[in-house]
């Protein structure tokens, strides 16, 4: 009796999400309208003080960069049901070898590694207790955080040095007015958080990785049932995931070429709010990260400038601030991927 | 319809498969045989060891003895991704299926073609579309999953796993989830299925859909075949005496009653459902004591928020509800206080909480006062007499008090909510669906706890999308259409096609009828 009906001839692409090479895109109205106006009031600021104005877009992004890379580690692991607060410890554990490789051997090639392999390997740490040890995953989390910032504490030895990360203006592009200096004169682990997205996105959306990953992230059984591995994957997440947690790490040493203790400042758990606000999607990471990013270059431009007679502890108070109030406005209507935090039992 | 080749060699065979778990033997020296493009219907009380048995089928579980046999060859399978690799498909009670993602996502997981790890989604979305009007499965192939009705996400259940070239077809229980509408387009998808030469294994306690579509039955009951017989050669009192080991009382037996004052009044009702939409409007009705009225209807018609607000769980928009002598405005305790039974159409949701043990769930109505506490502290005796007591008394089948709900069967949870409503003196007995998913032993069982509510002077309105229930224990019928009781019917003098049509609002002059009158066909239960 079904067999004669016609199939229904719905058009391909379901309403509010369009088609591309990039996938479906879905687009936050709320991030993009805050995007605007900050885009406006450059433009605006632009014409009034053309020198601070291109320090904060320029700072917007660099300030951007290692919040994207610590929240597409948060989202790589969240979305495959893994819930992962021990950014911040990661971050530092990355940004502690890192440096100590990069001092002692002189080569930064060789400290990026070291940092993301620290950070991937406290990655792997938290998928085995929490795919392994069935652990509450937020007290894994804790755990990895507790540990980076004491035994990077501890360890921490002053005077050492390592070589300056180097900028890398994109010839013919870093001279246009404020864009040049906002998008094409950076340090390479800036550069490398803007393409991080695109690849996330892409892999995420149109590979058998991202397929796979946010099935294990939703509903993890009817993935085993099709014979996905789910503990592999979880795993293999978060060793992935942890890379990029290194790399947000060692860009914290691109701007400051020292460690300092605990010099992720709640980073990490921005990252959070960065990922959660972009609703666990990389361009939705990008976007808010940049609003993050660009709260703290105000911040630190009003700070500096000394501008307006109120202690400079109010101004380094804005990104928390901003933190906060996105948390409980986006928190609201953002859907986590379903299976997120609970461990996966086989039948 | 007919096995096309019953004397070839079966597409699956099993001999004497026996299971053990700790305590007991799920699977006792159990024989299946499956032939290509045949239907067989595995019938079993719930617990009598039918999952076990397509679970070591499936490769979930692996056999202690005997052993299983595939278009000949003998299998050992240690997961199921092997039997999948061989051609055996399962559809799960509860589905597979990641809801964000789209149909053509969920068929092609785990078995993706891809070029360098890259999906190419058209291809799989072509692919799925022309698997799906091959089969007369019609989906849409970009539609996302969580979107569609239960119906349709079982049509990509079915399908995900024709996509991995499935000749065996497990299908566990799959009419429990579904409407009488959606039931019969599955037993037709199931008919069409075998013509092409699908063998399917069928679960179902519900008798007549059995009757309906398969070739051949096998009978279990606990954990051993009683029995493989042809369909044709069978009634349904023969394979619920199978099922039960015992003559069951198919007919309900009940005593003409006259009744006595209102009790339940419902006098233009109106009541929102959760999208905000007016799903109870206008709707009035009386139960009196010592009667049952039950409610027919379309399943999302609005019996559910006409329960609900009934019960007070709902608040009232329009019109009233009285209970005796009392409005009901939305507070379920003080509606209980009134001697209100409920039994809730969504039991584990509504009616127990899963992680607590049986004694608990006994008293969640009660919990608060004498016996079961004493200024505000529990007596854990009176409450454990009581379980005992109730256990005892309604049949409960559970190796103890102390076990958590969770883990028994539908049937002998529908039983704890049944003994728990019914064990107090009420005045008003609200049963919605009250054995869905229910074995026919328990079915029996539950039917005659309503008739004995009724004849304690209990007012009872009941609540079902079984026509065949409604038939039998109803003395007055509503049909509720759209949210209004269009009839008030007589089960004497009325047929199921009347019903059936005002069910699909043919009551009305302008009624667009649907043409698929509810029920009419395999809509269920063991009752005739």
């Amino acid at each position: 009796m079904t067999t004669t009906s016609p199939a229904p001839t719905s058009p391909a692409s379901a309403p509010g999400s369009a088609r591309s090479l990039l996938g479906r895109v879905r687009v936050d109205y709320r991030i993009l309208a805050g995007l605007a106006v900050i885009a406006v009031a450059m433009i605006i600021a632009y014409q009034w003080d053309s020198q601070q104005t291109t320090a904060v877009a320029a700072r917007t992004i660099r300030e951007a960069a290692p919040l994207i890379l610590a929240a597409l580690c948060g989202l790589i692991g969240e979305r495959s049901g893994i819930i992962n607060i021990g950014i911040e410890g990661q971050m530092l554990l990355a940004a502690f070898v890192g440096f100590m490789v990069a001092s002692s051997s002189g080569n930064l090639i060789l400290g990026v590694m070291g940092g993301m392999a620290a950070a991937s390997v406290a990655g792997l740490f938290l998928a085995w207790t929490a795919v392994a040890l069935k652990m509450d995953q937020i007290i894994a989390g804790t755990i990895i955080n507790i540990f980076g910032l004491g035994v990077t504490s501890f360890l921490y030895v002053q005077g050492r040095t390592m070589p300056s990360v180097p900028n890398w203006p994109i010839p013919g592009l870093d001279e246009l007015p404020l864009i040049g200096s906002m998008l094409f004169s950076h340090g390479p682990l800036t550069y490398a958080a803007l393409v991080a997205v695109v690849v996330v996105h892409v892999a995420l959306f149109q590979t058998r990785w991202g397929l796979r990953t946010r099935a294990v992230g939703e509903h993890p059984s009817a993935a085993d049932t099709v014979g996905v591995r789910v503990y592999f994957v979880r795993y293999r997440n978060l060793a992935i995931a942890g890379m990029l947690a290194g790399l947000a790490g060692f860009a914290l040493l691109q701007s400051a070429s020292v460690f300092n203790r605990g010099m992720t400042n709640g980073k990490g758990f921005i990252a959070l709010a960065v990922m959660i606000f972009g609703r666990y999607r990389p361009f939705g990471v990008l976007s808010a990260a940049v609003l993050f990013g660009f709260f703290n270059a105000l911040q630190a431009q009003l700070q500096f400038r000394q501008a307006f007679d109120i202690p400079p502890q109010f101004f380094g108070m804005i990104p928390f601030v901003f933190t906060i109030a996105v948390l409980a406005i986006a928190g609201l209507r953002t859907r986590p991927p379903a299976a997120i935090g609970q461990p996966y039992e086989k039948e | 319809m007919t096995p096309t080749e019953s004397s070839g060699t079966p597409l699956i065979e099993a001999r004497g498969l026996t299971k053990r778990f700790p305590g007991v033997v799920a699977n006792d020296r159990v024989d299946l045989v499956v032939h290509p493009g045949e239907i067989l219907g595995l019938l079993g009380e719930n617990g009598a060891g039918k999952s076990t048995l397509v679970k070591m089928i499936f490769g979930i579980y692996q056999p202690d003895e005997g052993q299983i046999f595939l278009r000949g060859e003998e299998m050992t399978a240690d997961g199921p991704g092997q039997a999948i690799a061989r051609g055996i498909g399962m559809v799960h009670q509860h589905f597979q299926l990641v809801p964000p993602l789209t149909v053509a996502e969920n068929i092609v997981l785990g078995a993706e073609t891809t070029r360098g790890g890259f999906l190419n989604r058209r291809a799989a979305e072509d692919e799925v579309r022309e698997l799906s009007q091959r089969f007369g499965l019609i989906v849409e192939p970009s539609d996302v999953v969580e979107d569609l009705p239960v119906g349709i996400q079982q049509r990509v259940e079915i399908l995900k796993a024709l996509y991995r070239g499935a000749e065996l077809l497990i299908l566990d229980e799959p009419t429990a989830v579904l409407t009488p509408q959606e039931t019969d387009e599955l037993l037709g998808i199931m008919r069409d299925l075998a013509s092409s030469g699908v063998g399917i294994i069928f679960i179902t306690h519900k008798l007549r859909e059995v009757l309906a579509v398969t070739d051949r039955v096998t009978v279990l009951r606990r954990g051993k075949s009683v029995g493989s017989v042809d369909t044709a050669d069978a009634t349904t009192e023969s394979l619920a005496e199978l099922m039960v080991g015992r003559s069951v009382v198919l007919q309900v037996e009940k005593s003409a009653r006259e009744p006595g004052e209102v009790v339940l009044a419902v006098d233009g009702l109106q009541v929102r459902d959760d999208r905000r939409q007016m799903s109870v409007d206008g709707a009035t009705l009386q139960v009196r004591s010592g009667e049952i009225v039950g409610v027919a209807g379309v399943e999302g018609n609005g019996q559910r928020e006409l329960v609900e607000a009934i019960t007070g769980i709902r608040s009232i928009v329009g019109g009233s509800v009285t209970i005796g002598d009392h409005r009901v405005a939305g507070h379920p305790r003080r509606v209980r206080d009134l001697g209100v039974a409920y039994i809730p159409e969504d039991r584990e949701r509504d009616g127990l909480v899963g992680n607590y043990s049986i004694a608990d769930n006994m008293v969640l109505t009660d919990y608060h006062r004498p016996p079961f506490a004493n200024t505000g502290i529990r007596r854990f005796d009176a409450v454990d007499a009581n379980a005992t007591e109730l256990v005892e008394r309604f049949d409960v089948r559970t190796p103890s008090i102390e076990t958590t709900v969770g883990s028994l069967s539908g049937g002998n949870k529908q039983k704890v909510i049944v003994a728990r409503e019914l064990s107090h003196d009420n005045k008003l007995v609200v049963a919605s669906q009250p054995t869905r998913g229910v074995d026919v032993g328990s079915i029996e069982f539950i039917h005659e706890q309503l008739i004995a509510s009724r004849d304690e002077g209990d007012a009872v309105l009941l609540v079902s999308a079984e026509l065949d229930e409604i038939f039998s224990l109803s003395d007055r019928i509503a049909v509720i259409y759209e949210g209004e009781i269009v009839a008030m019917l007589d089960p004497e003098t009325t047929t199921r096609e009347e019903v059936g049509l005002l069910m699909a609002g043919g009551g009305e002059s302008d009624g667009e009828s649907n043409g698929q009158v509810a029920g009419l066909g395999a809509d269920g239960a063991a009752v005739d």
